[in-house]
């Protein structure tokens, strides 16, 4: 209690014009703004995954079980978050017990689930179940025994096995796509449906948080492809990585039209609320809106990209530019999230007034705990590689 | 059967009539019997024995004419519900509007108005209007906060008031985000969800809420939405008649008087 009311004691110099008496402690911090985030890259990378099955990019190979991987080591994060966000986390299991039928939130326990369960979990096993049968023969001990155990004791390697494993990765990968839409979708549907906010009451809020998913997830497998490979001792597959970079550039294009459009749409229809919101973009949400989100998040890696495809430049030098956009762009998709999440709370409902968002270094809501959620995946990433390689020569052919 | 059945209700409700006049006569004579220490004792027994939500539907309307700013009903509110002490937390708070002659509008409502209003020195004389206007929980009878709780610890009542459930509720501020009138707050102490819930404690043995109780110039008036005989569709009747945010359809069952466009 004492902290909090000193806490927000502090913030009470920060307000301007007039706020709700009760907002001043701004309720959705950066555990909230870490949320989206890792769902988009988990949606994001799973799409890049579903080129290489669905729509036959063969060029993709090399980073298809990365990009799966990726998604799942996200997807086992993304929930912790909203936990550790949560005043009484030890009740959370109510949202599976007694959901409320017309609350988005209510839907996330089944969306997640549904997600790990029917479609990421099931990919990366027929994906897999070769190569662990194998593996479980070869190796000894402990390994051994952990690769018939998620093998799930499956034995069979016979021919028409092998084509039932393709045709169900085929199956699951056709319900992923959507389901991978609905899991990012809904997150965007979270904040799209509030009326009472103005900055997140839109429509286009589900489609534009799906794109800039599919955004941040090539990006990051594009990222680790990078790192990965050299540390392996490997060449970069160019081809690969220029289509990557390809598949990046159109999605770009895509979330930069969209946002565009929700900026134009906004500015035209010029609500109630356009003058809090002219207020806020151009004061306190400018670096983080125009400079990070728009400039260097989203037209320098554009700029750069297009500048690659135009000049046919040489690999090397391909090669910096991919990587720094990617890095680009994932600061971006960061403070995208940012932006709608605490950007939508540091206006009045009353829209008479801004008020600020001050973040704790220590404790649950602290930048040390987010920052611990954001290499939380990159450690079980780790983990998965070692015990499932998804380098092609690790394949049993 | 069915005459006989009738019959007998009726006799009961007349027989209820009667003992409710003869206390409320009582009360005229002897007003300490009925005074409002004892209410809490013999209520049960005398007028609102068996309270039945459905039979109610619980409304509040705001003259914004007659509200003089004390924060008499801020305060009221705050000891009568436990609200913490500090000036971050409110169920029912009031505002001060000040419209200024070629200028923007001057809202303030400094500690929630607990103390009431320092008077401000007027810019020259431009200010064309000044007012109060008290804030609370619109009750709406289609409530976005409600409509968003991930595990339905906010509920409506059949008698029209939002409240919620401390027991169920998981702290996920979801209704807080979904409110668009900043009636909700997390309590620190508890960690859930809170708002006014028009005393509910209070309403069901017949009383006002504390704020209506406290106001000093009868701004709050407080009753049924529709029974014709109540103060508050008197009230409704006599005055043209505004609410919060009416494009949002959230139907708000406090209902405003002598309302100005600017407030929001």
């Amino acid at each position: 209690m004492e902290e909090i009311v000193i806490h927000l004691s502090s913030m009470l110099k920060e307000v301007t014009g007039y706020i709700y008496p009760n907002e001043i402690e701004l309720h959705w911090g950066l555990l909230i703004v870490i949320y989206p985030y890792i769902t988009g890259l988990v949606a994001g990378a799973f799409i890049l995954a579903s080129l290489v099955k669905i729509f036959n990019v063969k060029e993709l190979q090399p980073t298809y079980r990365i990009s799966m991987l990726t998604a799942l080591a996200f997807l086992f994060v993304a929930p912790l978050p909203l936990l550790a966000h949560l005043g009484h986390p030890e009740k959370s299991y109510e949202i599976f017990l007694t959901p409320n039928s017309s609350s988005a939130m209510a839907m996330f326990g089944f969306v997640y689930a549904w997600y790990l369960m029917a479609v990421l979990l099931l990919e990366i096993w027929f994906d897999y179940r070769k190569d662990l049968i194998i593996w479980a023969s070869k190796e000894k001990g402990i390994r051994k025994w952990i690769y018939k155990i998620i093998s799930l004791f499956s034995k069979d390697v016979s021919e028409s096995a092998l084509n039932f494993d393709k045709k169900s990765i085929k199956a699951v990968t056709l319900i992923g796509i959507p389901s991978a839409f609905l899991l990012h979708g809904y997150v965007g549907f979270i904040f799209g449906s509030i009326k009472a906010n103005p900055w997140w009451s839109s429509v286009l809020m589900p489609i534009v948080f799906l794109f800039s998913a599919i955004v941040s997830g090539i990006a990051l497998v594009l990222l680790i492809y990078m790192v990965i490979t050299p540390l392996r001792k490997k060449e970069i597959d160019m081809k690969c990585l220029d289509k990557l970079a390809s598949y990046l550039f159109y999605v770009m294009i895509v979330d930069f039209s969209l946002e565009i459009l929700d900026f134009i749409h906004r500015s035209y229809e010029a609500e109630e609320s356009i003058k809090i919101i002219a207020e806020l973009v151009s004061g306190k949400l400018f670096v983080s809106l125009i400079v990070i989100q728009l400039l260097i998040g989203m037209i320098i890696p554009l700029g750069s990209i297009a500048a690659v495809k135009f000049f046919k430049l040489p690999a090397e030098l391909r090669k910096s530019i991919y990587f720094v956009s990617a890095i680009l762009v994932q600061v971006g998709i960061f403070t995208t999230r940012w932006n709608v999440v605490v950007g939508g709370q540091l206006f009045s409902k009353s829209f008479r007034g801004l008020t600020a968002y001050k973040m704790t270094f220590f404790g649950l809501e602290g930048l040390l705990t987010s920052v611990a959620l954001l290499l939380l995946p990159i450690l079980i990433l780790y983990f998965l590689f070692k015990i499932l390689p998804p380098w092609d020569e690790a394949r049993s052919s | 059967m069915k005459e006989i059945k009738t019959n007998i209700e009726n006799n009961i409700q007349r027989r209820k009539f009667i003992k409710n006049i003869l206390f409320s006569a009582t009360a005229l004579l002897f007003p300490k019997f009925i005074g409002a220490a004892s209410v809490g004792k013999i209520k049960d027994w005398v007028l609102f024995g068996d309270y039945n939500a459905k039979d109610h539907l619980w409304g509040m309307g705001i003259d914004i004419n007659k509200c003089i700013g004390c924060g008499r009903c801020v305060n009221a509110c705050k000891v009568e519900n436990n609200v913490p002490k500090v000036p971050y937390f409110f169920r029912t708070w009031v505002e001060r509007y000040r419209i200024i002659k070629g200028k923007e509008t001057v809202v303030d409502s400094p500690n929630g108005a607990i103390d009431g209003f320092k008077p401000q020195p007027e810019s020259d004389g431009n200010v064309i209007r000044s007012f109060f206007v008290p804030k609370l929980c619109n009750q709406c009878d289609n409530p976005p906060c409600v409509q968003v709780c991930p595990v339905g610890a906010t509920f409506r009542t059949d008698d029209g008031v939002v409240l919620v459930d401390k027991e169920y509720c998981i702290g996920c501020r979801y209704c807080i985000q979904g409110c668009p009138y900043g009636a909700r707050y997390l309590d620190p102490d508890t960690q859930t969800a809170e708002k006014c819930t028009f005393c509910y404690h209070r309403i069901v043995q017949g009383l006002s809420p504390a704020c209506v109780e406290a106001c000093p110039t009868q701004a709050r008036i407080f009753g049924e939405v529709k029974k014709k005989t109540s103060p508050l569709m008197r009230f409704m009747r006599k005055h043209a008649i505004g609410v919060l945010k009416p494009s949002l359809n959230t139907e708000p069952k406090v209902f405003y008087a002598n309302m100005d466009m600017e407030v929001r």
